[in-house]
């Protein structure tokens, strides 16, 4: 069952790499999601066994992860026939092919047990991507592509030399080599300080950079302001999550030696408010708004560092906002796309008066920023307030405080740019566009809005189920 | 066997100053294909014969030896470039900063915490001799193809430090990264070429229209 996860997208990548018509072809995209949500949801409500000797397994923690990409898949797919439907100007052939290898990788993602074999799949991932980002066909495009192979390329390659430090570890304390998850915590307590702590340096830098973390973060405003919204939803909600899932991999080792967990959490502290901090600069007084929900993806990467950083309380927290974060994203940069073909444009100077031109997807912007922002009822208030309480409640007085300073800035710098885009009236010297706000347009991100609705005021039981689990699997020493 | 697997470890090292001094990139292509070939001998010096190692051996020797250098060179023919211009620091420096990595390299690898038995080998400043050679050829070269030989350097560097732990890597990891990487220098043979028609150039340094104002 757990392998048709990764085959059903693979087999829907080749019948769309065969499907001649560029009409017909986007419908492959939800046939094959569609399907995938609901295995997803199967295999998360159920205990799944082991299999290919522990390499493959499902625990919470991937589920959690799952969740968050099925679903964000799902709403992408759906709108991607809407959207593609006016974009047939060129093939969509390539990116049809791209987006299902890319969910196959990204499933693949949350069902690894072995370091290596998950590595590989981040890998995949990254690759997966790069051509979509070329999608529009020109200079600035094609600028972004490049830096974000390169950076990444080389981020993850560096990731790989964080896991070989880690398997020499196990070497120089004279017992098998080994990446497997389980094996690995085993052993973890008995292993070498120092080789352990160039791992996890290595690790965080190699997957942050993937993540987006700052420093690392440079390629993000260029790729996700230049891709098409559905490939910057899925960069910023599915590529994010999965490489999230391979720090919390990380953390688990880490947790497990226990020396060695001090050091990766104030790493990761300092990471995360570094990231919120370049985030509340550039946010402030930015024209590209895909841009700047690049910097809003950066910023919520800090956040999640932080809580990560934090632990014990946060836990909980940050699963959530991990889900909570793809999916308003999702909802930001769908909407942002339809705004962007209606308007041509994605400058402040252009788009004016959003919610008169396109009242659906006007709103939907206005209601996804004051999502994403932290502002009740929606859920991203809930997972954020549950990591500042647990900041306070551990004593982190000072972290707190810089945390709640830097939200505020970025919801000034992010309203400053906002409201002016959907408030006010269109100019008058606006070229007319052949695109109307329609149900598949509309829909898919007015459905994870009320999703997004539903788990800030009444999350379902079975939800907070999970994600106790895993912040179990990330709180207890095994 | 195991001194023989030192020798093409120099050999190896030796690679990177050809890469850091050279203008010519068809040479340097060359080179970087004959680095991962010498890599890909290596394992099968250090173990036992079997069909995992045979496989092993004989996929990267195909993909590093020829598919790569292959997809390079058609990048290359078709961007119709013949050689680098002007790197950001020139080649006589680049080759100084490389030798003195290098001799970094053997410093920092006596002061590891090794396993005794890897501790009079090669393995470790190699790996992080060529590592650092792949970082700056990364750095310091304007043209896009360049970059794509520093990121090859860079693995094989990585790949040096993973000899040491086959057992951890199984097959399937070792095919899956090797995958990855064929893919990965596709799709940047691809870019490359768009980056061409798109700039008239595969000078990297163009790439700048997208930055904060």
């Amino acid at each position: 069952m757990m392998y048709l996860l990764v085959l059903l997208p693979l087999c829907g990548a080749l019948l769309a790499w065969f499907v001649p018509d560029n009409r017909v072809r986007p419908l492959v995209l939800p046939s094959i999601a569609i399907p995938h949500l609901l295995l997803s949801l199967y295999l998360i409500g159920r205990q799944t066994e082991a299999a290919h000797g522990g390499w493959i397994y499902l625990d919470p923690l991937g589920k959690i992860t799952l969740l968050a990409i099925s679903s964000l898949f799902t709403v992408c797919a759906v709108y991607g026939v809407g959207y593609l439907a006016y974009r047939q100007e060129r093939s969509n052939r390539v990116l049809c092919l791209g987006l299902l290898i890319c969910l196959a990788a990204m499933s693949l993602v949350t069902l690894c047990q072995h370091l290596g074999l998950l590595w590989v799949a981040v890998e995949a991932t990254t690759v997966s991507m790069a051509p979509l980002i070329y999608f529009n066909r020109n200079a600035r495009s094609i600028e972004a592509t490049w830096k974000y192979l390169m950076i990444c390329s080389v981020g993850i390659a560096l990731a790989l030399l964080g896991l070989l430090f880690l398997a020499y570890a196990t070497h120089v304390a004279h017992q098998e080599a080994t990446l497997l998850l389980p094996d690995l915590l085993k052993a973890a307590p008995g292993l070498h300080r120092s080789w352990l702590h160039a791992a996890f340096i290595f690790l965080l830098v190699g997957y942050g950079s993937k993540m987006g973390l700052a420093p690392l973060h440079t390629w993000k405003p260029d790729a996700y302001g230049e891709a098409p919204g559905l490939v910057g939803a899925l960069l910023a909600g599915g590529l994010v999550s999965c490489a999230f899932l391979a720090i919390l991999r990380v953390y688990q080792v880490c947790l497990a030696s226990v020396v060695e967990l001090a050091f990766f959490q104030n790493a990761l502290i300092v990471l995360g408010l570094l990231s919120m901090a370049v985030a509340a600069v550039f946010m402030a007084r930015q024209h590209d708004f895909k841009r700047m929900l690049a910097y809003s993806s950066v910023e919520h990467v800090g956040i999640l560092a932080v809580g990560l950083g934090i632990g014990k309380g946060a836990l909980f927290g940050v699963l959530f906002h991990l889900i909570n974060n793809g999916l308003t994203k999702g909802v930001l940069f769908l909407s942002s796309g339809n705004i962007h073909r209606s308007y041509g444009g994605k400058t402040t100077e252009v788009v004016q008066g959003a919610l008169t031109r396109l009242p659906w997807s006007g709103g939907l912007f206005l209601a996804g920023f004051i999502a994403i922002t932290g502002s009740p009822p929606f859920a991203p208030f809930v997972s954020e307030f549950s990591i500042i309480s647990a900041t306070f409640a551990t004593g982190n007085y000072l972290v707190g405080g810089l945390f709640l300073l830097f939200l505020a800035i970025i919801f000034i710098g992010m309203a400053l740019t906002v409201l002016p885009m959907v408030m006010g009236t269109p100019r008058s010297d606006l070229a007319d566009s052949d695109y109307r706000d329609s149900l598949l347009t509309v829909g898919p991100p007015l459905a994870t809005m009320l999703l997004m609705l539903w788990f800030g005021i009444w999350p379902p039981e079975a939800l907070l189920q999970l994600l106790r689990d895993g912040a179990a699997l990330l709180e207890v020493r095994p | 066997m195991v001194s023989l697997a030192d020798q093409l470890l120099v050999l190896v090292m030796l690679i990177n100053f050809i890469m850091l001094g050279t203008s010519r990139l068809a040479f340097a292509i060359r080179a970087v294909a004959v680095q991962g070939v010498v890599l890909g001998i290596i394992p099968g010096l250090l173990h036992q014969f079997s069909g995992h190692l045979l496989m092993i051996t004989a996929s990267m020797i195909l993909a590093k030896g020829i598919v790569i250098p292959w997809m390079i060179n058609d990048a290359v023919r078709k961007a119709q470039i013949r050689r680098e211009v002007e790197p950001f620091i020139d080649y006589v420096p680049t080759l100084l900063l490389g030798a003195v990595f290098t001799a970094l390299a053997f410093v920092f690898a006596q002061r590891l915490p090794l396993a005794p038995e890897h501790r009079e080998l090669l393995f470790v400043p190699a790996s992080i001799a060529t590592l650092m050679t792949g970082f700056l050829i990364l750095t310091t070269r304007r043209k896009a193809i360049s970059q794509v030989i520093g990121y090859l350097v860079l693995e094989n560097g990585i790949f040096i430090f993973g000899l040491l732990l086959t057992d951890a890597m199984p097959f399937m990891v070792e095919a899956g990264a090797l995958l990855d990487l064929l893919v990965g220098i596709f799709v940047m043979g691809i870019v490359i070429n768009h980056i061409n028609r798109e700039f008239s150039s595969v000078d990297t340094s163009r790439l700048q229209a997208l930055r904060e104002e």
